[in-house]
């Protein structure tokens, strides 16, 4: 390095910036957990600090468990992220494979075609999507999620895929077409296996998106014990403006541990996705 | 080439064409099993996203309302209404409000996290990581723990700022238009602060080392450096991280939906919770409002497209 790097240095260019940072980006969540293990009594009485943690209870929690749906929503998006997670997989790695590996007319324009489709938002499309999902006679159960995801986590997961297909060298997989393998062979035997990191990546961002999905979760499986939890912990325990602070943080805190969990053991294929979009084309 | 693959063709090949049929040689095809491969992912686009979007635009063109099962055609009268309803007009000056307003803080915090986050230090990964969290949290869930902030009783900002003396009373943060305005800003900033800045990120560490070290035995000093050296090496990618933060934030929904439901007197509406609260009542209108979004989204895709096609080639 060129310079001098004296702490006094390192102080204004590391640690206090990245302080600020800390405090201003993870304020929210300290702050929910506070407040998750609150008492009615001490959390509304304003006092005293709220910033002290007095009296600490799991009341809340407990609370969230046995006297809510909380238990019910998080199994219902337990199968609705992982059964349109798989469904998605499978159909991006196709897609991806065709676009990043095999030269054929319209592949182009394919490809951007899926491109434009990752950025329709679910604001433009939920409306009729309601009545599609109802024609199809599943509304309100988890088909009609585990068939709509795949309309966001499809164009995202084949775009990455297909950046990932691209890198891994031709010559292996010719090599095993003269050996006699066919096309699917040497695709499933050859190139799927040096294509995991990307899976993985396109895997763990599913899971992301389709654990945070709200719109259509809220309008297409929102009633009685059909809903996943984001939807639920918002129309169930806030009932006509009065806020159970208490329990409503514990299941922001618990309804973010999986997604916090998944990507906390993936940050790197998690990251590499992220930017995936706007790096690799 | 060499000798031996050509000697294994020879061995293997022509006993494997005999085994072939007219179905498995034409699948042997590039292009014949590129849209075989396209098959599964295509018949959901179209039937979930296609369809509902034609659907969308026909029922816009409608009197329907849910429950009732006749309903007319009647043009373009609900695109018409809307324009005159006041309610409408203001939504559309807050959404765009909403996501232009936002973005240089998003871009300026975000570039400034990066270049933080680009040098060494310890627990960098972790600490990475641990920044990223407002992003990755589920926005129906980080919206509650805003709409607690901005609580106009509870909300601790009010009660540190009251401490310091700062204010007399508490701030009523959802309590008007432009408060409302101003406290969504802030929590979509936070949220976006994190995504501008890991993309950046990667920007960043294409950057080769030895540009800067030649920039700085040249005597450039750190903001010469940044301008002459760093900036145009990430000058796309921030384009196009903006470029999506644009488009996400537009046709944002969880976040005001969560926060203000529309607010005081539906005057803080965004497309998208207009939409959805106008859909129980009159549907083919909802429709309509949620159309108006697709001129704009049209356009910044559209400039997305372009940008990415740059960076490639």
């Amino acid at each position: 390095m060129v310079g001098s790097n004296t702490f006094l240095q390192r102080l204004w260019r590391v640690y206090l910036p990245l302080l600020f940072f800390a405090v201003f980006l993870l304020f929210p969540f300290a702050w929910m957990l506070i407040v998750s293990l609150k008492p009615d009594n001490a959390l509304l009485n304003t006092d005293i600090n709220p910033f002290l943690p007095i009296g600490m209870t799991l009341n809340n929690y407990r609370y969230l468990l046995q006297d809510t749906d909380f238990l019910h929503w998080t199994r219902n998006t337990m199968v609705v992220t992982v059964g349109s997670l798989l469904v998605s997989l499978f159909c991006s790695v196709l897609i991806g494979y065709a676009l990043g590996r095999f030269r054929f007319r319209g592949g182009n324009i394919i490809g951007v075609a899926v491109f434009l489709a990752y950025l329709v938002p679910p604001t433009l499309l939920f409306i009729p999507l309601a009545q599609v999902v109802s024609n199809f006679g599943v509304y309100n159960q988890y088909w009609a999620l585990i068939f709509t995801y795949p309309t966001f986590l499809i164009p995202f997961a084949s775009w990455l895929l297909m950046g990932y297909f691209r890198t891994i060298s031709r010559e292996l997989e010719d090599a095993a077409l003269v050996d006699g393998a066919t096309r699917f062979q040497a695709m499933i035997r050859i190139v799927l296996p040096l294509a995991l990191p990307g899976v993985l990546s396109a895997g763990i961002f599913c899971f992301t998106l389709g654990w945070n999905e709200f719109l259509y979760a809220l309008v297409l499986m929102g009633s009685g014990t059909m809903k996943t939890v984001p939807v639920g912990v918002v129309s169930d325990l806030i009932r006509a403006d009065v806020y159970f602070w208490g329990s409503l943080m514990a299941a922001g805190i618990l309804g973010s541990v999986p997604v916090a969990i998944a990507y906390s053991f993936f940050v790197d294929h998690y990251v590499s996705g992220l930017t995936a979009g706007a790096t690799k084309g | 080439m060499s000798v031996i693959p050509a000697q294994a063709a020879r061995e293997t090949v022509p006993q494997q064409r005999r085994r072939m049929s007219t179905w498995e040689r034409l699948v042997e095809r590039e292009a014949v099993l590129a849209y075989l491969f396209m098959v599964p992912g295509a018949l959901i686009l179209l039937g979930f996203m296609a369809y509902p979007f034609f659907l969308g635009i026909y029922y816009s063109m409608t009197d329907k309302v849910v429950g009732f099962a006749s309903f007319d055609v009647i043009g373009l009268l609900n695109y018409q209404t809307l324009l005159s309803d006041r309610i409408f007009q203001t939504t559309v000056a807050n959404t765009m409000i909403y996501s232009f307003v936002t973005v240089p803080f998003k871009l300026v915090l975000g570039l400034a996290l990066a270049l933080v986050l680009n040098q060494k230090f310890r627990f960098s990964r972790v600490i990475r990581a641990g920044l990223l969290l407002p992003w990755i949290v589920p926005t129906a869930i980080s919206s509650l723990a805003w709409l607690m902030l901005f609580d106009s009783a509870l909300s601790p900002i009010s009660w540190v700022l009251r401490d310091w003396g700062w204010i007399e009373s508490n701030i009523n943060f959802l309590g008007s238009r432009e408060n409302a305005l101003a406290s969504l800003s802030f929590a979509n900033i936070w949220r976006g602060v994190p995504f501008f800045a890991i993309t950046i990120l990667a920007g960043l560490q294409a950057v080769p080392s030895e540009l800067h070290e030649a920039a700085a035995l040249d005597g450039a000093s750190t903001w010469q450096r940044f301008f002459s050296v760093i900036l145009p090496v990430i000058r796309n990618i921030v384009l196009i991280a903006t470029l999506f933060s644009i488009i996400w934030t537009f046709s944002d929904f969880a976040l005001p939906y969560v926060l203000l439901k529309g607010g005081p007197g539906s005057m803080v509406h965004v497309f998208g919770t207009l939409a959805y609260s106008s859909m129980s009542f009159d549907l083919g209108q909802a429709a309509a409002i949620a159309l108006y979004q697709f001129p704009f989204l049209a356009l910044f895709a559209a400039l997305l497209l372009r940008f990415i096609r740059s960076e490639d080639s």
